[in-house]
């Protein structure tokens, strides 16, 4: 399934770049985009891991932007 | 500007009073004395961490985060770099500068943002929904599908519906981009997000929030940003390499050359500190997508929603268009467009064919009836008039009309019961009619070639469209009438729905690998071919659901006009995007041979960093424009 996240003060469009990045290289991760322009994340994942692996990406997000904070 | 925009800018205020107040004391000689101390430095660090104590925070804290490569840490290493070698105005200059550029950057990412969501501002805030006489205001989304919602003038239509009671004036401008307003009255089915305008509606809901055209569209549209086109990923791939790959040379130019050439270490280390700073590839990371969704945004201001960055690179290389004929070209209407009576008059021809076709509910007959009707002012036939109507299927009807035999049908029925009629060559279906063995004339019904395909085919030559193909399910003789009408290159009739996929699987084949193929369709049966072409272009005012999700474009308003205008406008998109890019790494890649040589300093290092993305922002905000 697919669910989509809010995020607040993603400053760079490099960083989402490497957010995104990273996210697809969560095990479990089928997709991910983080867009600048409208500042959401896109995260496709089987529903029964899927709590699991927000928080993977919560965490790997604040490793590239620690500012940026995820709408959950 | 946000409460953050607004601090920063007062933090680079304040920082280029200390800093020009500074730069005043030294150059008239004020400071002179302490020049040679560490005091000088120490004054300098004042207004350097008023600007860049975030940079440092953050260049530390990502650093142990093993973000090597980020760029607070490499402004921080240059800034450093400068102080390092005794340039401690230029040092704070940098950071100043480069402060400034950001702010700038965030606002004018900020601005486009804000102009995207305006242009999009087609979500309804809440539904009036009478219950017991009495109106409330509900969340759309708690409608339930047949509710009555009322909708007064100057409200946004909540949810997609039919109206059972008032008439009223329909702006649709920011779904169709159609300027016209609609009329709205009883029976009429109405879409969610446009305009009400002069009178109160009451509608009967037909669709859920979820499900309903404005939150389809938003749906598309945000998730449009995810499919990347090739440019885009292209850009994101070559950022990967190009930070790391900058940063190691600027390595190499502040060591190698000292150790070999000898030497002082301050100009080396000063060229590394100008690779530094250019080393972020910002600019292009930011102006690439902004330029496609500016692009996106420019083509659904017009009613053209693309679903995705890389459909509208696809466009752009648009060569061939495929039509399907009923629905697209055409309006998919039957009217009675010739009239050809022998010995009698047209009129009589008419009412004998309206009579004889009464009972009959094919879309033929039905045409029939409505051209009696708009004939004799609406009129019905007077059906007691008739008796005994047979169906004689595959050739026609035999019906009795005021006691004589009369025969409607083709030209097999005539020539089978022996009857002399005179051909009729015109496309479209021929209804032939004769009573009691006498042929009277014949009728002709064609579909109906939709307003502007004319236009549509010869815009889309003029952009550059080699071949349009039309296909169709249709006679011969009808397809060649209405290709030859509108200037079409090819034409396949009488195709069955899987023939059409294999058409343009054939066409797909025979293209060079560079140009792209468009499919367009109302979406009934075509929904295959939609997605195997390279662009799926779909009606979607009379297109299906299955339609709209099975294509990458859709012309919300089925004007097929819009494609040579969306074709511009994805030309346009990726001339401005492929602008970016070549001023942007042209400026950094002259900056850094300047620079290596030592004719570049700090200032113009910054202004190919900064500089260059706020002018690319600028210039990728264009594509927003619409013709």
């Amino acid at each position: 399934m697919k669910k989509k996240f809010k995020m607040e003060d993603l400053d760079c469009a490099n960083c989402a770049a490497k957010m995104e990045e990273a996210i697809k290289k969560i095990p479990g991760v089928k997709d991910a985009s983080v867009s600048f322009m409208t500042q959401k994340m896109m995260v496709e994942a089987e529903e029964k891991d899927f709590d699991g692996i927000m928080k993977q990406v919560v965490s790997v997000c604040a490793k590239v932007e620690p500012d940026c904070k995820i709408l959950i | 500007m946000t409460t953050k925009q607004k601090k920063m800018l007062f933090r680079v205020l304040a920082a280029f009073l200390l800093f020009a107040g500074l730069f005043f004391c030294e150059h008239t000689g004020r400071l002179e004395g302490i020049e040679e101390s560490l005091l000088l430095p120490a004054i300098y660090l004042i207004p350097y961490l008023t600007i860049g104590y975030d940079i440092i925070y953050k260049a530390i804290r990502n650093i142990i985060h093993g973000q090597v490569f980020d760029e607070n840490f490499l402004m921080m290493i240059a800034t450093f770099g400068a102080f390092a070698v005794g340039e401690y105005s230029e040092g704070v200059a940098v950071m100043l500068f480069y402060q400034v550029g950001e702010l700038f950057q965030s606002y004018a990412v900020g601005k486009s943002r804000q102009s995207i969501a305006d242009m999009m501002d087609i979500c309804p805030e809440y539904a009036n929904i009478e219950q017991a006489g009495v109106l409330t205001r509900v969340d759309p989304d708690d409608v339930e599908v047949g509710s009555i919602i009322v909708i007064r003038p100057g409200e946004r239509i909540p949810l997609d519906g039919v109206v059972t009671e008032g008439e009223s004036l329909i702006d649709t401008a920011a779904l169709t981009g159609e300027s016209v307003p609609r009329r709205a009255a009883a029976g009429d089915t109405v879409i969610s997000g446009c305009v009400n305008g002069s009178g109160t509606l009451k509608v009967r809901t037909t669709k859920e929030f979820d499900d309903s055209t404005v939150a389809k569209i938003l749906e598309l549209v945000e998730n449009a940003g995810s499919k990347k086109a090739k440019m885009e990923n292209f850009i994101t791939r070559f950022a990967k390499y190009y930070t790391p790959v900058v940063t190691i040379c600027a390595v190499v130019l502040a060591v190698l050359p000292p150790l070999i050439l000898g030497g002082g270490w301050g100009s080396w280390i000063q060229r590394a500190c100008i690779f530094l700073v250019i080393s972020c590839p910002c600019a292009l990371v930011i102006s690439v997508p902004l330029g496609f969704f500016g692009g996106i945004g420019a083509a659904s201001r017009i009613g053209v929603l693309v679903k995705g960055s890389n459909y509208l690179e696809a466009v752009a290389e648009m060569t061939t268009i495929v039509f399907d004929k009923t629905g697209t070209l055409t309006k998919g209407e039957f009217r009675v467009t010739e009239l050809h009576p022998q010995g009698i008059r047209g009129e009589q021809l008419l009412e004998l064919a309206a009579l004889g076709e009464g009972y009959s509910s094919h879309p033929i007959a039905v045409s029939i009836r409505e051209a009696y009707a708009g004939k004799s002012e609406g009129a019905e036939p007077d059906m007691n008039r008739i008796s005994g109507a047979r169906e004689l299927a595959g050739y026609g009807v035999c019906v009795q009309v005021d006691g004589k035999e009369t025969l409607l049908g083709n030209e097999k029925l005539m020539s089978d019961r022996g009857i002399s009629c005179v051909p009729c060559q015109s496309a479209g279906t021929v209804v032939y009619v004769a009573q009691e063995g006498v042929f009277l004339g014949a009728v002709v019904i064609s579909d109906v070639v939709r307003e502007g395909a004319k236009e549509a085919i010869s815009a889309m030559k003029q952009v550059g469209v080699k071949k349009c193909v039309m296909l169709t399910g249709d006679r011969e003789e009808a397809a060649e009438a209405v290709a030859g009408e509108l200037g079409i290159d090819e034409v396949h009739a009488q195709l069955l729905p899987a023939d059409k996929v294999a058409q343009v699987e054939r066409l797909l084949d025979g293209q060079p690998e560079k140009e792209k193929l468009a499919f367009a369709g109302d979406g009934i049966n075509d929904a295959p071919v939609l997605t195997r072409a390279d662009i799926g272009i779909a009606m979607g005012s009379m297109g299906s659901d299955a339609a709209i999700e099975a294509a990458d474009v859709v012309l919300m308003d089925d004007d097929v006009r819009k494609i040579a205008a969306v074709v511009r406008i994805s030309r346009r998109t990726l001339a401005i995007v492929k602008q970016n890019i070549v001023f942007a790494l042209g400026v950094k890649a002259l900056v850094l041979l300047l620079g290596a040589f030592g004719m570049a300093n700090m200032w113009e290092a910054v202004f190919a960093d900064v500089g260059v993305s706020v002018i690319a922002i600028l210039n990728a905000m264009r594509a927003l424009k619409a013709e």
